[in-house]
Order: C-alpha cells, then sequence, then structure tokens
C-alpha cells in the first residue's frame, strides 16, 4: 500500500472527491452493463413463453 | 477453417459454444478487474504533476480504448452482414452498440472528471474530446436506427451501412492528438512502441485494459445469446433451454 492509513487513502491527497466519483462511476456503468441482461432474460423468456402459448392457441 | 466459421456462424452452435466459455471469461474478467483495480487504487506510485488523479487513469484509458474498439467489431460485424447475410453478425452488431454507448460515456466522464483538477476545465472542444462526443452519438444513432426501423432485414442492413460510414470517426479520434493542437496528451499505450511510463505504472493499465476486454466480451456474448433466443423460438432447442 502506498497510503499510510485509511484516511489517506480515501482523502488522495485532496483529490478524493474526483478520484472516487470517477471509480464510483465506473461501478455504475459496469452494474448496469451486468444488470440489464440478466433482466432482458426473463423479460425475452417470458415473452417466448407467451407467443409460444398464443401460437398454440391457434 | 472456413467450415469452422460456418459453423460458427449458426446460431445454435454459437450458443452451445459460447455457454461453455462463458463461466471462463467471466471468472477471468473477474480476476483481471479485482486485481487492477486494487492494484490502481493501492499500489501505484502518485504522479509528479497529477497526484493522485493519475489513479482515474486506470478507468479512463481503458473505457477509451475499448470505446473505440467496440465500434471497430461492431462496424465488422456490420460488414460481415452485409457480405455474407450471416445472421449472427446481425445479431452481434444490435449487441455491440449498447454496450459500446456505456463504455463511451464512461470515457467521456473519467476525462471530464479528471480535466478538472489537471486542466482546470471539465470540458473543452478539442479535436480528441469532441471526436469522442460523435463516437458516443454515432453509437446512440445505430441504436436509434435500429428500434425505429421495421422490418429486420431493412433494419439490419441500414444499421449496418451507418455503423460502417462512421468508421471514418475512428482515425480522426486516433490522430486527433497529432493533426490538431489539443489539451490532450498523446497515446499512453501503444502496440510498436516501448511505454513512455514506469513499468509500476503501465503494468496495473494493461490489466486493465485486458480487464475492459474481457469484461465486454462476456457482456457481449451473454447478449448475443439471449437475442439468438429470442429470434430462434420457434427452434425446439431453444424451446428445451426455455423449458430448463
Amino acid at each position: 500500500m502506498i497510503f499510510d492509513d485509511f484516511s489517506a487513502f480515501l482523502s488522495m491527497g485532496g483529490q478524493g472527491l474526483y478520484v472516487w466519483s470517477a471509480y464510483g462511476f465506473a461501478f455504475v456503468v459496469f452494474a448496469v452493463n451486468v444488470g440489464r441482461p440478466m433482466r432482458l432474460r426473463r423479460h425475452v423468456e417470458a415473452l417466448i413463453r407467451q407467443r409460444l402459448a398464443r401460437e398454440a392457441e391457434q | 477453417m472456413w467450415q469452422w466459421f460456418h459453423r460458427l456462424g449458426a446460431p445454435k452452435s454459437f450458443f452451445e459454444i459460447s455457454g461453455r466459455l462463458l463461466p471462463w471469461l467471466c471468472a477471468l474478467t473477474a480476476i483481471l478487474l479485482a486485481v487492477g483495480v486494487v492494484w490502481a487504487l493501492g499500489f501505484v506510485p502518485q504522479d509528479y504533476q497529477q497526484g493522485h488523479s493519475v489513479r482515474i487513469m486506470y478507468i479512463h484509458v481503458p473505457s477509451a480504448i475499448l470505446a473505440q474498439s467496440s465500434y471497430m467489431m461492431m462496424a465488422a460485424a456490420g460488414a460481415v452482414y452485409l457480405i455474407w447475410r450471416i445472421k449472427l453478425a446481425d445479431i452481434a452488431l444490435s449487441c455491440a452498440a449498447p454496450i459500446g454507448v456505456t463504455l463511451t460515456l464512461l470515457a467521456l466522464v473519467t476525462g471530464s472528471i479528471w480535466g478538472k483538477p489537471t486542466w482546470g476545465t471539465w470540458w473543452v472542444w478539442d479535436a480528441r474530446l469532441t471526436s469522442t462526443l460523435v463516437l458516443f452519438f454515432l453509437f446512440i444513432g445505430v441504436m436509434a436506427l435500429r428500434s425505429a426501423m421495421e422490418g429486420r432485414e431493412s433494419a439490419g442492413r441500414a444499421t449496418a451501412m451507418l455503423a460502417l460510414v462512421g468508421v471514418v470517426n475512428l482515425p480522426i479520434i486516433k490522430y486527433s492528438v497529432d493533426w490538431w493542437f489539443t489539451l490532450h496528451q498523446p497515446s499512453s499505450l501503444s502496440l510498436t512502441e516501448k511505454p513512455s511510463m514506469p513499468a509500476e505504472m503501465w503494468m496495473p493499465l494493461l490489466v486493465m485494459v485486458l480487464g475492459f476486454y474481457a469484461f465486454f466480451f462476456s457482456v457481449w456474448m451473454i447478449r448475443i445469446r439471449i437475442e439468438i433466443l429470442n429470434r430462434e423460438y420457434r427452434t425446439d432447442w431453444v424451446q428445451k433451454v426455455i423449458a430448463q
């Protein structure tokens, strides 16, 4: 570790706000990229079941 | 080789092969990103000019590389679709855009956050920043065109065409730092030249770039698999997958 203690790690020599907001935003972007396909998969599966059920009726 | 290419182009075999590959790729992504982030945040020495804000580079540079690289792959998929009419290429194109657009946004936002303490401004209309903003809108254009057009065939062809035309922007981004006077510094990593920074700074950067690539390929694959299910839902094998 480059930092002496945890508060030095948080403050990043006074630039903590910039560094942590950049990493925070990166985290959000990654979470969105992982979360969206998971929801999409459930949505598509439900959609397929619906379509198949409708086609079976006809 | 050609046969193999065609086999992979069939949605069903792509689904099977990617299903076997995906757990390994996700594990690799997690390892690379975890190592890269810990390294970049806790162990990279601070820059003598930038101080600790240099740590932002470890997200900014990989996301900017991936923004352009994912656009290139998307356009390549468009070319494959236009020439060979391989359905999978059309799927790949439409699945790359929503990921590429978020990575471009990440590059723009982290660049902006880094610019404030370093250049003293959030944004300048300089060649590299502007051409990256254009890249962002190209991704949005591809997504909008796809969802606005009726008919899968014509929508696929139109988006492939738009993606290909937009490739013009990529060399502009790459050479903008040489062609025009800009605030933005030249490339920090290059395949052909020795790195201009010490190993303790570029090694974690390399790990992060590889991690971002692995992440992009993982999410791309997951999205392609979902779209394959969506389009092939009438086939027996998809119905078996859904039933599980």
